[in-house]
């Protein structure tokens, strides 16, 4: 029997059951994000706080409309206009949003392990919606999910994550992730940002220094932002990355056939990826953020829904959605 | 009067290991020998205990003046007397920075008044230890500090360095320096290694320890002044005080507790697992223990670091550097190096005594005339650390609820028992 996830704080700790229960219970709410009424019951009166000490856009659009579409509520925290601001501790903060008696809490936060130190303190489910360069674990489950949709498993296949692996936690959560499943994993990048000891993260993870061999037989491509603010440590030319690290269409073709293109986004064209590429029919840059959606819905609906993990995926049915 | 009964004396310095009494008479001991009878002293049974000199810290934080929400020196004592520390070396990064006399005296004052372990101060090397111009060091040595640090941070600049050893040298006093260099810390959190790039904490390479000692040696050779470097944690600092002492340097080093005990793989998002320098890899743990058996490390030292928890119990990459250390340190010498086999109970003494009391410059014996500051333990005796129970003001430690063999049974400063289990 699988074990019952109470937190979703990393890929690390996570069975290869476990992974593979999730993204089969997002299929279902794929589906959903095509109806024409997006809203369901499933967790009316339930209210998830969404506690964002970093800047986010995307992840917290994304946390905010899973939980609306489930019919929960949310109760909102952003850093910028936050007592953090004015010294209070994180613990006080999240202290705080509890005292709301939210049913479950999704952090940013630009320290490692901010989510963890929250977890062992208070009564509810935690999510890690990005914590500083260690773990980002919505992101490599909705990435998982698209590329097994795409190729149809992810046993066996090769993959190449390119760009700033060292400070990358989307890197990170996709490399648990995916070495849980046999899928052969290639790092490439400057190699200040692609130190030795990645390997060790898992046992099926090589560096490559050249692009051009990363990308040799690669079934698919992850493209990680290049962090502008991080390009001055230590420094790095815009136009040395793009020489030698851009996925250009030429580059691009060096993969398999059908290759699938990555990007956890923001994206930015021109530095590293190519916009042809980018907009190209090997992209999958839009799947991810819809498939991004069903990923949090399953997980709310699995965390604060509190649905027993034997049970299959959700039940609903769109016609279902309350009226009001 | 007080005599110590039928326990197992064990003296480094004369080699002595035997079943025999001390009497302690008006803060001195006055005799060492099996079936001494003194109708008037009071007894202390020390059977099945081993009786050695009191141990020294080289290295520790009482947090006074500035800090007493973590620490004062009374609660610090009180921790460290638990631990069988007779007497305890604390640093100056105190708020203001003990870098002239008169804070040296205050503090002198203050641990006199606490009529408990012997405080002997260190002063500053540089003013407010910023790095700048030489502390008023001389003065300070008439107070009574024992050695110059900036502890906290390494001594800014070599010019700087040479400077305080040449002037330290002709007052006779050790130099210790916190080995860093500062643009390869570069706010770091942990040891660079396969575990912080797993946790995704900020690594610091195991070359801004060694590169900072390498520099020290260097101008110690240069000076021939006695520099004595801190809590070291790494193979290749280590590897240049034994060559330094291979070439007749006056260079000595300490090792803590924590760093002989556990390594960067022990990490975890807990911030009592974060101090500077962080724990080291495996290898370098490996090494360090080797250092402590052949004598190439002269001393264990705490470098006990109270924090109180509003300060701990945040973020790991926002939390400071430290742990307790006092009540753990014998006990972790005692499970980790000599159960263990790895080093003989003599050795392990001489590093909590002669060893320490050598970098100072200062003899420690169980000889008739001499002081009479006395630990007694008892190195079978199994408990369980309890950091609630701990006289100390702060809480963090990573070794709390570990079970120990081992343990302080009595301190004994000049012939007055000021803790007993």
């Amino acid at each position: 029997m699988l074990q019952r996830l109470e937190h979703l704080l990393g890929i690390e700790d996570l069975t290869r059951e476990q992974i593979s229960f999730i993204l089969d219970q997002a299929a279902p709410f794929q589906e959903f994000q095509k109806h024409p009424l997006k809203k369901l019951a499933t967790l009316r009166g339930k209210t998830v706080a969404l506690a964002f000490f970093e800047n986010s856009t995307r992840t917290r659009i994304s946390f905010a409309t899973a939980a609306a579409r489930l019919g929960a509520d949310t109760m909102n925290l952003q850093a910028e206009a936050s007592s953090v601001k004015k010294g209070e501790s994180l613990l006080d903060t999240v202290r705080t949003l509890e005292a709301m008696r939210p049913d479950g809490i999704v952090i940013r936060h630009s320290s490692s392990g901010a989510p963890h130190l929250i977890a062992d303190r208070l009564g509810m489910p935690v999510v890690n919606a990005g914590d500083g360069t260690h773990e980002h674990p919505t992101q490599a489950l909705l990435d998982a999910l698209t590329i097994r949709d795409r190729k149809g498993k992810l046993e066996g296949l090769n993959l190449t994550i390119l760009g700033d692996i060292l400070h990358s936690r989307v890197a990170r959560s996709n490399i648990f992730l995916l070495s849980k499943f046999g899928v052969n994993i290639t790092l490439c990048g400057p190699s200040m940002w692609v130190p030795r000891e990645l390997e060790s993260l898992a046992l099926n993870v090589r560096r490559v220094s050249r692009i051009e061999d990363a990308l040799k037989n690669a079934d698919a491509i992850i493209v990680l932002r290049v962090q502008t603010e991080r390009l001055h440590e230590p420094g790095i030319a815009p136009e040395e990355y793009i020489l030698g690290y851009q996925l250009t269409p030429a580059r691009l073709k060096l993969a398999n056939p059908g290759a699938l293109v990555l990007h956890p986004g923001p994206m930015i064209r021109g530095l590293e990826i190519d916009p042809a590429v980018a907009d190209g029919p090997q992209s999958c840059v839009l799947d991810q953020v819809t498939n991004g959606l069903a990923i949090r819905m399953a997980l709310l609906y699995h965390l604060v829904g509190g649905a027993a993990v034997e049970a299959p995926p959700a039940k609903e049915k769109p016609k279902d959605s309350p009226k009001d | 009067m007080l005599l110590i009964k039928n326990g197992r004396v064990l003296d480094p310095s004369s080699k002595t290991d035997s079943v025999q009494d001390v009497l302690l008479s008006e803060g001195r001991i006055s005799k060492i020998a099996a079936g001494v009878s003194a109708p008037d002293a009071e007894v202390f049974d020390a059977t099945g205990m081993v009786v050695a000199p009191g141990f020294i810290d080289l290295h520790c934080h009482l947090r006074e003046p500035g800090q007493e929400m973590s620490e004062t020196i009374e609660t610090g004592t009180r921790s460290a007397a638990k631990g069988g520390f007779t007497a305890v070396c604390c640093m100056p990064n105190t708020q203001p920075v003990n870098d002239n006399a008169s804070i040296t005296r205050g503090i002198v004052e203050r641990a006199a008044a606490a009529k408990s372990v012997r405080v002997w101060p260190i002063g500053a090397a540089s003013v407010g230890s910023k790095g700048e111009a030489l502390a008023e060091i001389a003065a300070m040595k008439d107070a009574g500090i024992v050695a110059v640090s900036d502890d906290g941070k390494p001594v800014a600049t070599a010019r700087l360095m040479r400077q305080v050893m040449d002037y330290c040298s002709t007052l006779d006093l050790p130099v210790i320096d916190h080995c860093e260099d500062p643009s390869l810390f570069a706010g770091g959190v942990m040891r660079e290694g396969p575990r912080s790039i797993r946790l995704g904490l900020k690594g610091i390479p195991a070359e801004s320890e060694s590169i900072c000692a390498g520099r020290d040696v260097e101008i110690a050779g240069l000076t021939r002044a006695r520099l004595h470097i801190a809590h070291m944690s790494t193979t290749g600092a280590l590897e240049y005080v034994r060559q330094a002492k291979k070439n007749g340097l006056k260079v000595t080093c300490e090792v803590t507790p924590h760093h002989f005990t556990l390594i960067d793989e022990d990490v975890r998002y807990d911030t009592n697992y974060k101090m500077n320098p962080p724990l080291a890899s495996r290898a370098d743990r490996d090494a360090l223990i080797a250092g402590l058996v052949d004598g190439t490390v002269d001393a264990i030292a705490t470098d006990h670091a109270p924090h109180h928890a509003a300060s701990k119990d945040v973020e790991f990459d926002r939390a400071p550097f430290g742990i307790t250390g006092f009540e753990t340190a014998l006990a972790l010498g005692l499970s980790e190096l000599v159960h263990t086999g790895k080093m003989s109970l003599t050795r392990l003494v001489e590093l909590f005594t002669t060893g320490p009391a050598r970098v100072l410059g200062m003899n420690r014996k169980l000889a008739a005339g001499e002081v009479a500051d006395v630990t007694v333990f008892s190195p079978g005796q199994s408990w369980t650390y309890r950091v609630a129970e701990s006289p100390s003001k702060s809480r963090n430690s990573p070794f709390d609820a570990r079970p120990f063999k081992g343990a302080a049974t009595a301190t004994i400063v000049a012939g007055r028992i000021i803790w007993r289990q």
